[in-house]
């Protein structure tokens, strides 16, 4: 089995080598893209700019792995300010002694999913870290897409008596990953939801008005709400028996405890939505692959700015809190 | 999802709310003595459903919030020590000892990880030439499988295993807790996982020596609001079981027999309390080379906790509202008490749940 040693990050033969026959053809690229940054072109306009990091582990799990996850995430950040996105940086920190086989099969689903969402890697690095000193692979990407004219999507937009609508089942991420981690002995059935969601978005934005919108990651469903409450002024409600969860992700949620409320998600938004646009917009999420579950959650409605309630099924109401701390580290 | 939506149905819930309305008369407090409860009753927002009459009083039952200082403080030394790994469940890892918490030990490089079984410390024992001690903690519902876990490594001849044993036990605590002078309550809400294990035939003194009503409930919604309306109903003290489809009267026969194998009683102090007699596990003593609580460790002076009142929230005598520390200095991100610390603390599901606090 060939494995990725220092001599891949050091610059001399083994690294041209490495980006030469693995990297480079992978991605669609060639060796003559090596210059030292891309110099693209844009359209004149508002440019959106973000970037993220990529420790999950494991590196792949159902419905995903860190390559699709590296991809999507920064996709999605500029999807969500209303861009389109158009191209990314790939940086690779990589420990010492992974397998070729993993980093190529990491690069075939970056090509894979780049190239289903639209976008062209155009620039990367690729350090080589010494064992112990990493978890196999890290990928930082950043992205860079337009904002095309009109558009003012913020998480400070939501306004009184909009609609809050979200893309489909919450928590199905954070419990496929852990499941895959922990080595439990049962099978959940669970698929991460890890997807590019700028087919979605413009559909949205082509249907209706959104104001504010967010994907729900890290800190799930709960920790965007709390977000956009907070960031709006507003105040938040959202019926629990409206939020669609999967059997899979309550079981599991049930046994171990946690609330899927604040479990992560890689493929799911929130949007608030004038209520004029609410038909609109959901007729037009229903109709792309990624929203095809898209359902009202709940209102913004008048109350005390920045909180979050949520009708019970028993008809009590409960108060929605940012969470604290993780309740499950290392999913993205 | 079966055996779970059927205990949600908002039906069943309300209608139990409304026939326990009917009948309260005057002011009735029922304590609910578990943790798995408390988080039960502030996701679901029952106290709401309820007559204001009846009032809901969260007591020590969150096996973690009661591990004392100087047992945190044990765990860490243990867990620092070089040649040492620490397994125990997730809860343990934010609860502050004299000198910070194991997450902090881990910080400052203690090898400390997270398990969700017993079970998966044999298979690190299995993996490393290093001491592997599992830091067992929690009730009845606990013991049971740590012990297993133990007559498994000692059927292996695994060792490098030990177990630094912090169970404690229920009863003994609803005893102290009743001998308490200013000890008011209008019945006891008994937990159904606890009693799966030692059946309810056990909680019969509380009835009989101290005239306390008790009902053990599941822990779903209509389990809760079913054994509240059992307690409302009742015209003398007695042991009703509201969890009949876990609960026999004589427990779990197995599971107690394994529990005996491997743990005899001890006097231990919960925090915010005090030493309650025979209320605590340790390990037998033909099992004590596999008794980590048996090491001699350095331990830091005791430090007293400032203004923070879990002891009298732990009691029953004051909510998690008039502590004034609650959601101001203590928050589950920060946490200054056990309460706040676990996810099944009184506090922590008060402000991670409950609007009151704004």
């Amino acid at each position: 089995m060939k494995l990725v040693t220092m001599a891949h990050g050091g610059g001399g033969t083994r690294m041209q080598e490495l980006l030469s026959q693995t990297v480079f053809p992978l991605l669609g690229g060639s060796a003559t893209d090596a210059e030292d940054a891309a110099v693209l072109d844009l359209e004149a306009g508002r440019v959106a700019f973000t970037t993220d990091s990529f420790v999950v582990r494991p590196l792949f799990f159902p419905g995903g792995d860190i390559g699709k996850l590296a991809v999507c995430g920064t996709v999605n950040d500029l999807a969500m300010r209303g861009a389109k996105p158009l191209y990314l940086s790939l940086g690779l920190i990589i420990e010492e002694g992974l397998p070729f086989e993993t980093l190529e099969q990491a690069l075939t689903s970056v090509a894979e999913w780049a190239g289903r969402a639209g976008v062209r890697v155009v620039a990367g690095d690729t350090k080589v870290v010494e064992r112990g000193k990493a978890d196999g692979l890290f990928i930082n990407t950043a992205g860079v897409g337009v904002v095309p004219e009109g558009r003012d999507v913020s998480i400070t937009g939501a306004r009184k008596g909009d609609a809050l609508i979200i893309n489909g089942y919450i928590g199905d991420h954070g419990v496929a990953v852990m499941t895959e981690r922990e080595g439990f002995r049962f099978e959940s059935g669970v698929v991460s939801d890890c997807a590019p969601l700028n087919v979605l978005t413009e559909a949205m934005f082509a249907a209706g008005k959104v104001g504010a919108m967010r994907d729900a990651t890290r800190g799930g469903l709960g920790a965007v709400l709390k977000e956009m409450a907070a960031a709006s002024g507003a105040a938040i409600e959202i019926e629990e028996g409206s939020l669609p969860i999967r059997d899979g992700v309550r079981a599991v949620c049930e046994l171990l405890g946690f609330d899927p409320l604040y479990i992560a998600n890689e493929g799911k938004l929130v949007a608030s939505v004038p209520s004029g646009d609410e038909n609109a917009v959901l007729e037009a999420m229903r109709s792309v692959e990624e929203g095809r579950d898209s359902v009202t959650i709940g209102r913004v409605i008048d109350g005390k700015p920045g909180e979050v309630v949520m009708v019970t099924k028993l008809g009590s109401r409960r108060l929605i809190r940012m969470p604290s701390g993780e309740q499950l580290p290392r999913i993205c | 999802m079966k055996y779970v939506d059927e205990f949600r149905s908002p039906g069943v819930v309300k209608a139990l709310a409304e026939k326990t309305k009917r009948l309260s008369g005057g002011h009735a407090s029922y304590m609910e003595v578990c943790g798995t409860h408390t988080m039960a009753i502030s996701r679901s927002g029952l106290r709401e459903l309820l007559a204001p009459e009846v009032e809901l009083i969260s007591g020590p039952g969150c096996p973690v919030c009661v591990t004392s200082d100087r047992d945190i403080d044990r765990a860490i030394a243990i867990a620092s020590l070089p040649d040492v790994t620490m397994t125990t469940f997730g809860d343990m890892m934010k609860v502050p000892g004299s000198e910070g918490s194991l997450a902090d030990a881990q910080a400052r490089g203690a090898d400390v990880r997270v398990v969700y079984s017993p079970l998966d410390s044999l298979q690190v024992a299995g993996e490393t030439d290093r001491r592997v001690v599992f830091l067992g903690v929690g009730f009845e519902t606990t013991a049971p499988t740590v012990a297993a876990t133990i007559l498994q490594a000692a059927a292996q001849n695994v060792d490098n295993f030990y177990v630094l044993s912090l169970h404690k036990l229920v009863p003994p605590a609803l005893r102290a807790l009743a001998s308490q002078d200013d000890f008011r309550i209008d019945g006891f809400l008994l937990p159904g996982h606890v009693s799966a294990i030692i059946g309810s035939d056990v909680y019969n003194f509380l009835p009989e020596e101290y005239g306390i009503p008790c009902a053990i409930a599941g822990f779903e919604p209509a389990d809760i609001m079913e054994a509240v309306y059992l307690l409302a109903v009742m015209e003398k003290p007695e042991v009703r079981t509201e969890y009949a489809r876990a609960v026999r009267p004589g427990g779990n026969p197995k599971a107690l027999l394994v529990m005996r194998r491997v743990f005899e009683p001890v006097d231990v102090e919960w925090r915010g309390l005090f030493t309650i007699p025979g209320s605590g596990l340790a390990l037998r003593p033909e099992l004590s080379s596999m008794d980590a609580g048996k090491w001699e460790v350095e331990l830091p002076e005791p430090k007293p906790r400032a203004a923070c009142r879990c002891g009298d929230i732990l009691l029953g005598r004051i909510k998690p509202f008039d502590c004034p520390l609650f959601a101001g200095a203590c928050t589950p991100d920060e946490p200054v008490g056990p309460c706040m610390v676990s996810s099944e603390g009184t506090c922590a599901s008060y402000y991670l749940y409950s609007g009151e606090a704004d």
